[in-house]
Parts: C-alpha cells; structure tokens; sequence
C-alpha cells in the first residue's frame, strides 16, 4: 500500500508511543499529534492524548497549568520538541540565530520546553527540514538543554530524534545520537551530508519499516478527522477527502 | 446594577501608559481594546503573555505600544512568526524577557497568593535562565544537594480580556477558560470585554458559578460583540482565518505593516442599535 511520507513519520512515531498512558502534543505539531493519535486508537493502554489548540473533548487540555503541573507531578509520559537548531548533544534552540538578545533571525521563544525538556520521560525530537542549518554543531541560544549535572532534578529529556531522512535515538549517558534507522529511499551518506553534528552508527542499519496497511487506515479513517480540528490545513492538504 | 459597566472608551482611558499589562494566549483575546489602545497612542507597555502572544501582541508591538516583552514565545501559530515581534527584538526596540510557559504561570500564580518569589523545575542549564537576572538558584532548603530556580511573582498592573457573558453586578463567566483567574488575581485591576451582560447574577446558577469571576476582582465591563475577532471565542465563533492571514502578510514588512494599521485596524462591521 503506497504511504506519503507524512503517513511513514506518523507511524514512527508511533513506535515510540504505544503503551504509555498519557501523550501530549504542543503547540505547530500535526505530525506528533497525529502519531499520538495513532497510538492511542492502536493501543488501549494510551489512556489519554492532550492536544494543545484542540477544541475537542477528550483531548483539548484543562489549560497549560493542567499539562505543566502533570508533568511536574510525572503525569505525562511523552512529548514533542522540534528547534530551529538542535546540536549533537540535543540541546534546543527555539529563540533564535545569533547573538542574543538582538539576534540576526528572531523566533517565537522557549515555550515550554525548558521545562518540559526536564520532566518528561520520553521527548521525542521532530523536524520536518533536514539540513545543516538545523542540525548544527552547536546551537546559538539553549532554549533547552539537552543533558543536565547529576545533581540537577531530571526525570526527563530527549528519547529520539525523527526526521524525513532517517531516525535517530538519544543515549543519555554518552550524550549522543544513536542512528536507529533510514528511511527508504534515503542513504547514509545523504544522512551525513545533512547532519552538521557526529552520531553513533551501527554495524548494520536497517531500513525504516514501512507502514502496515492496518496503521494506514487507522490514521486515514481514525486519525485525520481527529487532527483537522486543531490543523485544517494540514489535514486538507494530507488527507484531502477526510 | 454595578458601576463596572462601562463604554470601551471609557475602559481604554484607564489603561495608562507605561502599566505592566497581562493578556491571555490565544482566546479569551480583547482584539477590539487592542485595537483601541492602538488608536488612543497608548505607549510604553509592559505586556506579559499568558504564557504566549499571538496577534496581539505582535499589533501592540508594530504600532509602538510596548517597550517591553514578558513572553514564552510570540507567533502567529500556524499563519507563521510573528514578524512584528521579530523585527523588534531584532532591532532592540524592545526590551525582551523570555520566558517559558509555566514560568509565567507561576509567576503570576505567586502574585495571587500574595507570595515573593516561587520555585520552578526545568530551567537550570537554559540560556533562558542565563539571561534573567530576576531569575535564581537556589538551594532546596529540605533537601541536600538539589538546585532549584527561583522566579520573582508577576504583578501586573492590568488584566485585560474577552469573554462570553457578565451580569449586571458584576461577575464575569469565563466558561472552560479557567486560567483568566490566575491573570486576574494576580492584577491590581482587571477589565474585561463581553459579548453579552445578562440581568440575573451568574454566582447564583451552579452550573456557572465554578466557570465564574467574582465581581470583586473586576474594575469594568464593557459591552463589545464580536471583541476577540479575528480571533476566536468558544462558544461564540471561531477563528476568521483569511483576516489573520491577511494580517500575517501584511506585517512581514513595516510599510505594510503601516497600511494595515490606517487602513484594517478596525472591528468587523456589526450592528449598533
């Protein structure tokens, strides 16, 4: 069954998800919101996804005091973080280039991810773009760092990183990325060419598994009319018969 | 009847230059006093977003309302940046303190119960931190060896916001926007944009009740339909999305900008009886 590449980053996503109990999805993330979804309508164990900007029970959130103060208390299993810079060490920028605070190019800001960074266990990283003007070597501003001191109070961080390219997860310990896979079609020299940061590779890396034609109807007939409500846009130009 | 009832004019003449203002994210959006506050040259804001800006802030800041940002982030959400905003932190127009989210929840949440400072996770490591001066580590005082941050309260000046309905004495229902109480408490004084004032008191219906702003945090009300477009209000209409887009286009550039300030800086046509 033929998958655009969107439906394949949802489904890995995925992967990452199913089994834990409360996913929740920020702000600009239709991708990660529809991963989120997709666990949750394959697995009964996702008992709840909170989508930031969603209208809908049960998934629009009591306000953010509600997803700060669980994820404060260790209420929330998973989240998503993406950056206008992120470096080897999984550091985010979301601020902006340059040197702060008149930087050359102005982003939105932190949001909440200097603290949600912290807090949740699994934060998977998520980019749309490729390239190395995002994977950088070092990033201009740390909206978020990557790793902390032992001393600091972290039961959170960053889990993987997903790009249109290929998947990577994060070792902690080692402060690195680990390429876990390559998408099809995409080659790890490509991979490299794009990445301005060094990562770990493994003596075999396996190819990106397509997504079954189970996971495809579920997010075509279960997933997209669920997402265009916090993303129209998206969901039209995905699914356009949704 | 409660002496809080009155006109937009009046309630933008008493929003002064220089007051640390506090506004709301992206509902609950008083566009139409924005837009007011533009006319009336209003200058030298201290506006905290709560915990982020959309449109708002981003026209406050283009019309040369504000000198200073308090912010976890200003963006146009899925319509882009926001370009006003950029330009102006780039530049050093303003002055910028970011944030992140739910330090300006607690922040303003040290504020409503009347407390200095409070403790927040996260942060340490942060250029966020880093750039604060206003914010510390400390040391946990119960426990060994467990830097924590520190975060001044957050007392504005002013709350402003939309809602769906007040009554006659007072009371404002805030509907499933629960965290416009955190705003207000925090405020010295708050006032509020309505759809609809209604005659009986919203306190005694129990099904409001819990949904509702007690009068005795509110400094005005003001009569004013469809205050949030372009911006959305639950319950009452949604999102107008070419105007957003339009604004979004238009301040990509200063001159632009400018146009859409003489020429769009306006309410959707209602009926004033």
């Amino acid at each position: 069954m033929n998958h655009t590449t969107e439906e394949l980053l949802i489904a890995t996503i995925a992967e990452f998800l199913y089994g834990l109990k409360h996913i929740a999805v920020g702000v600009l993330s239709p991708i990660p919101g529809s991963a989120a979804l997709l666990a949750k309508t394959y697995s009964d164990e996702v008992k709840k996804v909170s989508i930031i900007g969603s209208t809908k029970e049960p998934y629009r959130l009591d306000g953010g005091v509600d997803l700060f103060d669980c994820a404060g208390q260790g209420r929330v299993d998973a989240f998503f973080l993406s950056g206008g810079q992120i470096d080897g060490e999984a550091n985010v920028n979301l601020t902006g280039i340059g040197t702060y605070p008149k930087q050359e190019t102005r982003w939105s800001g932190a949001f909440g991810s200097a603290y949600l960074y912290f807090l949740v266990p699994r934060v998977i990283l998520f980019r749309e773009e490729h390239s190395r003007r995002v994977f950088v070597p070092k990033v201009d501003f740390i909206s978020a760092p990557g790793v902390s001191a032992p001393n600091i109070y972290r039961p959170g961080g960053p889990y993987a990183l997903v790009t249109p390219l290929c998947q990577f997860l994060f070792d902690r310990t080692k402060k690195q990325f680990l390429l876990k896979s390559i998408h099809q079609g995409h080659s790890l020299e490509e991979v490299r060419d794009n990445t301005g940061f060094g990562f770990e590779v493994p003596e075999t890396i396996p190819t990106t598994a397509a997504p079954t034609k189970k996971i495809l109807k579920l997010i075509r007939e279960k997933v997209a009319p669920i997402i265009a409500d916090p993303y129209p846009d998206f969901a039209n130009k995905c699914w356009p018969n949704h | 009847m409660d002496s809080s009832i009155m006109s937009l004019a009046e309630m933008a003449k008493q929003i002064k230059n220089g007051q640390k203002i506090v506004v709301f994210k992206d509902c609950s959006v008083p566009m139409e006093l924005g837009r007011t506050l533009i006319k009336q040259g209003i200058k030298d804001l201290h506006l905290v977003t709560v915990p982020t800006g959309s449109m708002l802030p981003d026209m406050l800041i283009g019309a040369g309302c504000v000198a200073t940002v308090e912010t976890s982030g200003v963006s146009l959400g899925e319509f882009g940046l926001a370009p006003q905003f950029g330009s102006a932190v780039k530049s050093g127009r303003i002055n910028i303190l970011d944030a992140t989210c739910p330090a300006i929840y607690a922040g303003l949440q040290a504020a409503e119960k009347g407390l200095p400072f409070i403790p927040l996770r996260g942060l340490i490591g942060s250029d966020v931190l880093k750039n604060r001066e206003d914010f510390r580590i400390i040391d946990n005082p119960f426990t060994d060896n467990d830097p924590i941050a520190v975060l001044p309260a957050i007392e504005p000046d002013v709350a402003i916001f939309h809602a769906g309905m007040a009554d006659v004495y007072g009371n404002v229902y805030i509907a499933r926007q629960a965290e416009l109480k955190i705003l207000s408490h925090a405020a010295t004084k708050t006032f509020v944009t309505v759809e609809e004032i209604v005659n009986f008191n919203i306190l005694e219906q129990p099904e409001l009740a819990a949904a509702t702003l007690s009068a005795m945090y509110v400094d005005g009300i003001a009569l004013v339909p469809n205050g949030a477009w372009p911006l959305n209000l639950p319950g009452y209409y949604d999102y107008d999305r070419s105007s957003i887009k339009a604004y979004a286009m238009a301040a990509k550039s200063d001159n632009t900008f400018k146009t859409w300030l003489e020429t769009q800086n306006r309410g959707p046509v209602i009926d004033s009886n």
